[in-house]
């Protein structure tokens, strides 16, 4: 054979030998393909396998490199958690994850010590864990690629809210009560992970909340909670209404609610106050009214955010109102009322927390008298003070109502009802410290609640509401009430 | 772990142990604790026939799901009762298999059938469904079947259906990336779509399957803008986001102008008070751009299309979804002009009243936004004071704006704020606050020694975490001027006797070390209480112990070359093979030895060099580099899928790509939303009226473009052609209009009902005015159109169908009217004004008149053809945007003659007669010849055929002599030719008159895409098609001039055809909304076909002839 056949014959195999990796290749890759996808493992695991291949292959890294990368949804999974770590639902909108992904959610919560401290975003490494605290329930959600965290908690609220609507409240025996129509309602708020139908009004054209008459009849009869009829308000222009609204009492309520956020320093000063309100509406009215609601003095909100209901056009125009409702309750308008106006604080509170150098104890002195009350009674007042730790108990006189020291939280709870003017309320008496423990050398501060019936402390006024689009006379009526909300004392 | 209780039972399905918590869950009934043997008990129920038994047994097998329990083993029993009549049990079922289809293949695929029947179910919600079902289950087999459905539903009908398509897609995607192309083509054939409904769907989509695929966006960029106020919460997001994105690649940096000339000193520029200065510059720049000579800098003229979008993005921030408003914040910090982005601190703020998870999110954005733009956030310093009740890691967030927000004029305010934190009993805030206060001081001269003094006395804290954070602190602080701060040294050293944390015991000994001839007595004596305790000290510690003593070594080294002998020796022994490294190179740099190298000469030099004073810098600096509002901004780590933000480009890709082809079609899509929300649903769309003085901080053309976009009639991006000329023309008019504005609203009081469409119109014309003047006005139409939201999807869709008409004459108007070079319109302009202010009795001015729209209608030819004339060279427009208003036929009522007089002439204007959808608008044009005044001009004994109504125009209280009126009538055809007879009377005499219909009148257009077009035809065969060969007229055989022959004999819309050779128009009956297709098919030598689909044969046939005439003539 001469040198030249033999050059031949070797650059044959040569050759033979490369398509026969290549074509192994192309299977392996297919393969792999194929494997991680029924394993439902995210991009890096597919990296990682990729990165393994690599290493075998390094002439054939082009068309690996042309595997693309796998498209995940927003929200993978969702998990529910209650208060002690327990694992009670979980719901997957695309392939399984592993319950064990949310060790790492477990480790953090461990950290943390207090629940609300548990950051709402973890990384892993392979996923991201996004979780909000509700009503002693965390909601965890899994999540593989980026997406704009406020879009996952901002929906895992909604989740909450939806499951607060149908049920009356959110907590773990609810759930696992009607775990079924949880999950129902789970499939239809989001598919592949991307939300799908969240206003409270379509999910329950779809799925009817429980009644205790309906479950009585759906156990004798088997009946459904799944709506026969189907949802057209996802259809239509308007989908936070249902279609064929009907009662015979047509009403329309609103409730303007303020709340005053304040911080006063230790001489009564106010550091910083603003109000914050919001409209709640109850509006039961037959077929498809549309409502204008408007307000005396519009001038004072500062800013606002509306129900997608309301037409914002209409709002920047005239300061008015306008808007379709949704069927039952809602929240109509949230808004700020202008920083300009001064905030009337309707209590004011003195007091004098002191703890001695010498021996263990200290006095507390509390009492709280009326400030600006728009010459309404002040009720439900409350006075909330989170001790230092070292506050062993409590042994107080109140002169109005009652007080309660809770040992394991250091939480002290001064319950007053409603403020008399003529006689203020007090509260007095020695605190016990730890025995051997250094004083402690900050002051709690003191978290008031309060409410005055029939007023709006910042003096927002609705002038009317009008009713288009249907006969009827409608029932109508508009409630004030000023709370307290985050309405803080430094000492 | 408390976890691990509850996960021991990941796998073991039923295995049993272990679930007390589950007993008493109704669904699983307690029966439900132990092994395989119930699931038999389920199948059973499950083969039963008892729907009753079938839920029950779904019920509980869904329970157990929801637990994480495996039930795979009941997929054959499961999967039999796919088709399942009862609703209930259907859907646990479709639960059921998207969950295990994966894990049974074969099994799932008895189920595809059922899906594919239910895809072709007449209702939609079930094709839905079907869809949704079908693509989540993962079978890779299916996957064509997947691809078919999803093309199919793609171009259905119904837009929820073509919803389902749109979330479909990323399904597929990840279950097959092979498809990528072909679900691209669907995924730019959704993007067109123009219904709320599916923008957000399509757009995620997109994202998540071709999100560089920038260039599908161009075409329905300024679509996205318009709609995205009314596309659901979620949608907006991702539209938002990704409109950013786009954004970043197709504009110019608004800033860029600024930060050339303003570079680093905008700590102080974005004072509040500032803002208005700087539009007030930007605006004189805008002036000065005219101008080139003037102008100093290089003009920044912001792209319309980009105003488009911050306008159209800024009612969301009012959004109640946290997620819609931090989205649109990312927006404006990421594309705004700097003197804009203001606006999205006051929403940023009101977040902070949310739930701590969004407080959380939102302070981490704001941290970064604070650092860039600080004066945004100055006026809301105080809502970011912290409260005892905040978790930590809020307050801490809080804490880092704040640091942020400090500067010499709120130091003051702040530092007492901290005094009050210091206090806290929350110890890791109290850590923080120190580390806070450290920063004010480092970046505030003036506040130095103060802090440092403060500092100094935590340092007497009791607790040792206060203590150990302040050292550390301070000897930072320290290290930007030493010389002054011996004593505070000293106090120091005496410190190490108490503190323990191992990082301030370090940070001690290195200041000592470092700082040893300011202290020279005290350093050796705390080299020797550390060489005592050496062996005890953390790791950290002992590195500085070696440091310090060779530090001492080098500057005493008579006092402490034994010690430090000594700690060298403890440490070349130690466990830690950093230290004995240490050690060891330490030894062989600064102990002198015959070996020793050329460096030892250098030892001094290099321990005791100068060091820099450390940089105290937010950890939030240049996070801005990652799009705000991501996760990947949120870790400060690129996540996966993460889309990078894009720089700005050096100079602008072409505007021109956004102008869409074929503009009549997308335009009138857009619009035709914009106006059915202004019929159906005007929220927020018509957003206007923030025209302000941000709107002046751009050129000229942008806020020609802004009072476009705003009022919702005319082009919603530039469409630059046209637009100029309009310029132009209203400059002229302005004047006049501007002093017509206050009669034209007394006017608009006095008119009655019938008027109304028209009124409308000019309202609008006028909002545009006002707008410009950044005036706010009331829009009359709403309380009235309001009610008919009522009108279901359906009905909805016709009434766009005439907003799109509607929109269509009327641009065709505007056009008109902005035409001053031809003198038709301004004579009868001038006539109008006259007739006008006849009616307006109380105004002696003569009023100009932009209510001269009927007039329009009436434009000589020779206006037409110059219009035509116009479109034809325009290179943007394509032949396709003829008008058909400028065809308009008038036929005569009343002879001069026979009327005595009174010439009565009508034409049917093509509108929508707005106060009943179902009838046309017949506008009447009166013209008294006579010498006398005519007057009481009204209608009386109408005979009508059965079923038909009509409308009646007011009546014309006097029509003096010469003058001419016009007033509109709508009448209800039914579908057919019949004339409406009815007598006109006069106050004198009465004429018996008609109006009969032309056959294309009795339509009006739609707009369908090809594919619906197709499909639409397909269902209209056999009977209801009618074809007629022909030979076209020499003058007609272009397609433009078919189109146009076409359009003025029935009042259709042309569809978007890919062949030059077809022409196909779409439309529906008025009356009955039968659909109208009309397809002309050209051949060699001008031979074509003419094919009409019509579900009423009667029209049908006679759409035919009247066709046939206008392309033979």
């Amino acid at each position: 054979m001469s040198k030249r056949e033999t050059e031949r014959a070797e650059a044959k195999i040569l050759l033979a030998e490369e398509q026969i990796k290549l074509t192994k290749l192309q299977q392996t890759k297919a393969k792999l393909q194929i494997h991680l996808l029924k394993a439902g493992l995210g991009n890096a695991d597919l990296q990682a396998s990729l990165q393994q291949l690599r290493q075998f292959l390094p002439y054939w890294h082009h068309i690996l490199c042309n595997i693309p990368e796998l498209a995940a949804e927003m929200i993978h999974s969702l998990f529910l958690i209650n208060h002690s770590g327990d694992l009670f639902l979980e719901k997957h909108w695309k392939s399984v994850i592993s319950r064990s992904v949310c060790d790492y959610f477990f480790e953090a919560k461990e950290k943390a010590v207090d629940p609300e401290n548990v950051p709402p975003v973890l990384q892993t490494p392979h996923h991201y864990l996004i979780t909000i605290y509700r009503d002693k329930l965390f909601f965890l959600s899994v999540i593989q690629t980026e997406v704009p965290p406020l879009f996952v908690i901002e929906f895992l609220h909604r989740v909450a809210d939806t499951i607060q609507d149908y049920f009356g409240e959110c907590s773990e025996s609810v759930i696992k009560d009607n775990v079924v129509t949880v999950y129902e309602l789970l499939e239809e708020m989001l598919d592949n992970g991307f939300p799908l139908a969240t206003e409270s009004n379509v999910l329950k054209e779809m799925i009817r909340p429980p009644t205790i008459l309906r479950s009585v009849v759906n156990t004798l009869t088997g009946g459904s909670n799944v709506g026969d009829t189907l949802p057209t308000g996802q259809l239509s222009n308007i989908p936070w209404r249902r279609a064929g609204v009907k009662y015979t009492n047509n009403e329309a309520y609103f409730d303007v609610i303020e709340e005053i956020d304040a911080i006063l320093d230790k001489s009564g000063s106010t550091v910083f106050a603003e109000i914050q309100g919001v409209i709640e509406a109850c509006v039961r009215l037959t077929g498809m009214p549309d409502l204008t609601l408007s307000f005396m003095n519009p001038r004072l909100l500062d800013d606002v955010s509306f129900h997608p209901c309301v037409r914002f056009k209409r709002w920047e125009s005239e300061r008015v109102l306008s808007f379709i409702p949704p069927d039952g309750n809602f929240t109509l308008m949230n808004y700020h009322v202008s920083s300009q106006n001064l905030v009337a604080i309707p209590v004011y509170v003195k007091q004098s927390i002191t703890f001695f150098e010498m021996g263990p104890c200290g006095r507390l002195d509390i009492t709280i008298g009326p400030k600006q009350t728009m010459g309404k009674t002040v009720e439900a007042l409350m006075v909330t003070i989170h001790m230092p730790k070292a506050v062993l108990s409590a042994n107080l006189t109140p002169t109005q109502g009652n007080y309660t020291y809770d040992l394991a939280t250091k939480v002290l709870v001064w319950d007053i009802g409603k403020l008399n003017p003529q006689k203020l309320p007090n509260l007095r008496g020695s605190l016990s410290l730890q025995a051997g423990a250094p004083k402690p050398e900050d002051n709690p501060s003191l978290n008031i609640d309060l409410k005055i019936q029939q007023v709006a402390i910042s003096g927002l006024k609705v002038s009317r509401l009008d009713m288009y689009g249907e006969k009827y006379k409608p029932f109508k009526g508009v409630k004030y009430l000023t709370k307290a909300g985050k309405f803080q004392v430094r000492t | 772990m408390s976890a691990n209780s509850a996960f021991n039972d990941e796998k073991g399905g039923s295995s049993s142990v272990g679930e007390p918590e589950y007993g008493h869950d109704p669904a699983s009934g307690g029966i439900f604790s132990s092994d395989y043997k119930r699931h038999d008990d389920l199948k059973e129920m499950l083969d039963s026939n008892k729907d009753s038994l079938k839920l029950e047994a779904m019920k509980r097998i869904v329970a157990m799901i929801a637990r994480g329990k495996n039930t795979s083993d009941l997929f054959p029993a499961v999967v039999k009762n796919v088709a399942c009549k009862n609703i209930e049990v259907k859907k646990l079922v479709y639960v059921y298999l998207v969950r295990y289809a994966e894990e049974q293949q074969d099994l799932a695929l008895l189920s595809i059938s059922t899906f594919q029947r239910g895809l072709k179910d007449p209702n939609q919600l079930i094709r839905a469904s079907a869809l949704r079902v079908l693509s989540s289950i993962r079978v890779t087999i299916i996957v064509p079947i997947m691809m078919l459905a999803i093309k199919e539903a793609a171009s259905d009908m119904s837009p929820y259906v073509r919803k389902t398509a749109a979330h479909a897609i990323p399904k597929l995607y990840s279950l097959d990336p092979e498809q990528k192309d072909q679900l691209i083509e669907v995924i730019e054939k959704l993007l067109a779509d123009k219904t709320t409904l599916v923008a957000g769907s399509v757009v995620m989509a997109f994202e998540e399957v071709c999100p560089e695929r920038i260039d599908l966006i161009h075409k329905n960029y300024r679509k996205l803008c318009n709609l995205l106020i009314d596309v659901e919460e979620w949608g907006q997001v991702v539209i938002i986001n990704m409109l950013t994105r786009y954004a970043r690649t197709q504009f110019l940096n608004p800033n860029m102008n600024e930060s050339l000339l303003e570079e680093g000193s905008n700590k102080t520029f974005y004072g509040s008070d500032e803002d208005e200065d700087e539009e007030e510059e930007e605006e004189e720049k805008d002036k000065k751009a005219e101008a080139p000579a003037v102008a100093k800098r290089k003009p920044y003229v912001m792209d319309p299309d980009h105003r488009l979008l911050l306008r159209n993005t800024k009612p969301l921030l009012q959004s109640r979804n946290a997620a819609v408003v931090m989205a649109v914040a990312q927006l404006y910090f990421h594309l705004a002009p700097k003197a804009e982005v203001g606006v999205i601190a006051k929403a940023l703020v009101r977040l902070l009243r949310s739930h701590s998870e969004v407080q959380y999110v939102v302070l981490q954005n704001v941290a970064t936004m604070s650092i860039k733009r600080r004066g945004m956030f100055e006026p809301y310093l105080k809502s970011f004071y912290i409260r005892s009740t905040d978790p930590t890691q809020i307050k801490v967030l809080k804490l880092e704006v704040l640091t942020n927000l400090a500067n010499e004029t709120n130091i003051s305010t702040i530092l007492r704020e901290f005094q009050t934190y210091i206090k806290s009993m929350d110890k890791d805030f109290v850590a923080a606050t120190i580390q806070a206060i450290g920063r004010c001081a480092t970046n505030i001269g003036e506040v130095r020694d103060t802090c440092l003094n403060g500092l100094v006395q935590l340092l007497s804290n009791r607790d040792e975490l206060v203590v150990a954070e302040s050292v550390v602190v301070i000897k930072k602080l320290l290290q930007m001027q030493p010389e002054k701060h011996s004593d505070i040294i000293k106090h120091m050293a005496k410190l190490t006797d108490n503190i323990q944390v191992p990082m301030a015991r370090a940070s001690i000994l290195w200041l000592i070390g470092e700082y040893c001839e300011h202290v020279p007595k005290i350093a050796p004596d705390v080299l020797r209480k550390m060489a005592k305790s050496f062996t005890n000290e953390e790791d950290i510690v002992k590195l500085q112990i070696i440091n310090l003593a060779a530090k001492l070594y080098l500057t005493n080294s008579k006092q402490t070359k034994l010690l430090t002998q000594y700690v060298l020796n403890l440490a070349k022994y130690d466990q830690n093979y950093d230290i004995r490294d240490r050690a060891r190179f330490i030894r062989q740099l600064i102990v002198p030895t015959e070996k020793s190298g050329a460096l030892s000469k250098y030892a001094k030099k290099l321990f005791l060099a100068l060091k820099p004073a450390p940089v105290l810098e937010s950890p939030f600096k240049d996070r801005d580099h990652f799009q705000l509002g991501s996760l990947s901004h949120l870790l400060n780590a690129k996540a996966g899928g993460y889309q990078e933000l894009p720089d700005w480009p050096e100079a602008a890709p072409d505007p021109s790509v956004r102008n869409v082809e074929v503009p009549e079609w997308t335009k009138c899509s857009s619009r035709e939303k914009r106006k059915e929300k202004k019929v159906e649903k005007p929220f927020y769309s018509d957003s206007e009226g923030e025209s302000g003085p941000t709107e002046s901080a751009d050129s000229e053309s942008d806020s020609a473009s802004g009072s476009e976009s705003g009022s919702g009639i005319e082009e919603s991006g530039s469409g630059s052609e046209s637009e100029e000329s309009e310029e132009g023309s209203e400059s002229e008019e302005e004047e006049e209009e501007e002093k017509e504005k206050d009669k034209k609203k007394k006017k608009k009081e006095l008119k009655t009902p019938v008027q109304e469409s028209e009124s409308e119109q000019s309202s609008e014309e006028e909002e545009r005015k006002h707008e410009r003047k950044s005036k706010q006005r009331k829009s009359e139409s709403e309380s009235e159109s309001d009610e008919e939201e009522e009108s279901e999807s359906e009905s909805s869709q016709s009434e766009s169908e005439d907003s799109e008409s509607e929109a269509e004459v009327k641009k065709k108007k505007k056009a008109a009217e902005s035409k001053p070079p031809s003198k038709p319109v301004k004579k009868d302009n001038k006539k109008e004004k006259k007739e006008m202010s006849l009616l307006d009795l109380d105004d002696f001015e003569p009023a100009p008149s932009p209510q001269a729209t009927p007039v329009n209608t009436f434009l000589s030819n020779s206006l037409a053809t110059d219009l035509e004339g116009l479109s034809l060279s325009d290179a943007v427009l394509s032949p396709a945007t003829i008008s058909p208003s400028s065809a308009l036929k008038s036929y005569e009522m009343l002879h001069r003659i026979t009327g005595e007089g009174l010439s009565v002439e009508y034409c049917f204007s093509r509108q929508p007669f707005s106060p009943d959808a179902n009838m046309v608008a017949v506008q009447m044009q009166f013209t008294n010849n006579a010498t006398s005044d005519t007057k009481n001009l009204h209608m009386e004994d109408v005979k009508l055929q059965s079923g038909m109504r009509v409308k009646e125009f007011p009546e014309i209280e006097l029509l003096p002599a010469g003058e001419m009126v016009t007033a509109v009538m709508g009448i209800d055809f039914c579908d057919s030719t019949q004339a409406a007879n009815f007598q006109l009377c006069t106050h004198t005499r009465k004429f018996h008159v008609s109006i009969q219909p032309p056959v294309g009148e009795l339509m009006r257009p739609i707009f369908l895409t090809e594919n619906e077009f197709k499909k639409e035809q397909g269902q209209l065969m056999g009977m209801n098609e009618i074809t007629e060969k022909i030979t076209l007229d020499a003058k007609c055989r272009n397609e433009h001039s078919i189109v146009q022959r076409v359009i003025t004999a029935a009042n259709l819309s042309r569809v978007p055809c890919g062949s030059d050779k077809e022409c196909r128009f779409a439309g529906r009956t008025v009356t009955s909304s039968s659909l109208v297709l009309v397809t002309v098919a050209t051949k060699e030598e001008g031979a074509a076909k003419v094919t009409i689909n019509c579900e009423k044969m009667v029209i049908g046939t006679m759409l035919v002839k009247d066709i046939l005439l206008a392309l033979t003539q």
